[in-house]
């Protein structure tokens, strides 16, 4: 499928005979990733550094939430609302926000990149917290289990497959956090790299760096997907027989 | 086990009166399950078998003030009972031991004396190998082996089970009824199920819950040791009753 693509895009530069400011070809994307590689590598790292910080960050703070909410039900009513709010803002709206208060460093990437991925994380587990199967709520309560241990022993647990799709979809997410970020203000990373060479009409070290970027959120992703699927080998049995173990039928 | 476990208790339901989506499911329903014996319920789907044991157990609160199912005279509470559901309801990330000891984790009293029970009793079963499995790893009958050394543990002396070998093969459904009733001997169970012939083998008493709105009935009372053979005499003498009682049931539903 690489290949095809790959063949397409060069097709289509040779066709239409266009300019490598417009268009530039696989060929030359490559020639200038491996001339800039230095350049490339160190506003990778950048990024990098930036995304994963924010992704750390953000799922902890995205699992807190959704617990906070849960035990303290009464700050669930009005903290869920504002939560919803926070997210109807297009995060592009308050980046420059978020660079004024937090600077040109990588707090402020850090900073959107938390706030783009937060929702999702928040939302998936606070849904699983509440998909606890009722027939392990009776069975619990015919054992007489107190209310953290049930928590800890069984509702946390069968909450995880769900955090896992949120936290998948975070991860997808944070990359796009930490470039956004360095759109709007910031003297290094890709995507500060990409802005500038788009300036300079260098289209072909624009490419290079995106590809790299989708590079590294193509790892990041299959990376987080192979330890969430070790970390939480009964995901794909969670949908066992608990529910139509369900004691509520008449 | 059984010597641990507080002295088993005599059931009754009185005038006991139920709604399902404002339908009666019955109407001064009356049913004493004998101490320390295994009474069985056979009927149709959706005559409320399932609605009775949550309401037995204490998972359904009841609106009236004056407690109409109650134990030696005293209401029961979810706690006192021990259920096993018709899916085993194994965590699938805690190994076969843990799932077991999962009571004792739940009311926050792990000890070393209950791991030693739940091994032994893991032993009696022939589960030894599975102790440190997960339940992806183990066979249907294996699992409710589990499932079954778990209501065990638990050392109440009401169990009340729903269907719980009717997803397991004939010959492991025999072998688990053998199990069960040699295990559970001296517990006043109710067991809920569909198969004619797992009541005959296990029960003590039988009832059968049939019509709208349904009416308790006994079927047999059985006098000869449990688990019975397939030639056991009253078997084999109310095994047509049974059989002509749950097609005319079947046919009221």
């Amino acid at each position: 499928m690489v290949i095809g693509l790959l063949v397409l895009w060069q097709s289509i530069v040779w066709i239409f005979q266009l300019p490598s400011y417009i268009l530039p070809t696989p060929w030359q994307v490559l020639q200038i990733g491996y001339q800039q590689f230095p350049l490339i590598m160190h506003e990778s790292f950048i990024t990098i550094i930036e995304t994963l910080i924010g992704l750390v960050l953000g799922s902890v703070f995205g699992c807190m939430a959704a617990l906070v909410m849960v035990f303290f039900r009464p700050l669930a009513l009005w903290l869920f609302p504002i939560v919803v709010i926070s997210q109807t803002i297009p995060t592009f709206a308050i980046a420059p926000l978020l660079v004024i208060w937090f600077g040109y460093g990588i707090a402020s990437k850090i900073a959107t990149t938390i706030i783009m991925l937060f929702f999702p994380v928040t939302s998936a587990f606070f849904d699983g917290l509440h998909q606890t199967p009722a027939a392990w709520i009776d069975l619990a309560n015919t054992m007489g289990a107190k209310k953290w241990r049930f928590f800890y022993y069984i509702r946390i647990p069968a909450a995880l497959p769900y955090l896992a799709s949120g936290l998948r979809i975070a991860t997808v997410i944070a990359p796009i956090g930490a470039i956004v970020g360095e759109w709007v203000g910031a003297s290094q990373g890709l995507g500060f790299l990409m802005l500038n060479a788009n300036a300079r009409m260098e289209i072909d070290l624009m490419f290079a760096a995106l590809f790299t970027l989708m590079l590294f959120s193509l790892s990041l992703y299959f990376l987080v997907d192979s330890l969430l699927q070790s970390a939480i080998p009964w995901q794909k049995a969670t949908s066992f027989n608990a529910h139509s173990g369900s004691i509520h039928k008449p | 086990m059984q010597e641990n476990s507080p002295r088993a208790p005599m059931i009754q339901i009185q005038q006991l009166s139920f709604l399902y989506k404002d339908m009666p499911l019955w109407i001064d329903l009356n049913l004493t399950l004998k101490a320390g014996l295994v009474t069985c319920l056979l009927g149709p789907s959706g005559v409320g078998k399932t609605t009775l044991l949550r309401l037995i157990a204490g998972l359904i609160t009841l609106p009236s003030t004056t407690p109409s199912i109650t134990a030696d005279g005293n209401p029961i509470l979810p706690s006192d009972v021990a259920y096993l559901a018709q899916t085993d309801l194994l965590l699938p990330w805690l190994s076969a031991l843990d799932n077991v000891l999962i009571g004792t984790r739940l009311r926050g009293m792990p000890s070393d004396t209950m791991t030693k029970q739940a091994k032994s009793l893991f032993r009696r079963m022939g589960l030894s190998h599975a102790l440190h499995q997960y339940p992806h790893e183990l066979s249907g009958g294996m699992r409710q082996r589990v499932a079954l050394a778990r209501t065990l543990l638990e050392e109440k002396s009401i169990v009340l089970m729903d269907e719980p070998f009717s997803a397991v093969d004939c010959i492991t459904r025999f072998e688990l009824q053998t199990l069960a009733t040699e295990l559970l001997r001296g517990r006043t169970v109710l067991l809920v199920t569909h198969d004619p012939y797992e009541a005959l083998r296990i029960a003590d008493e039988i009832y059968v819950l049939a019509g709208n709105p349904a009416q308790l009935q006994k079927a047999a009372s059985l006098t000869t040791k449990t688990p019975r053979a397939l030639t056991d005499v009253e078997l084999i003498q109310y095994q047509a009753i049974l059989f002509a009682l749950l097609t005319e049931a079947k046919h009221n539903s």
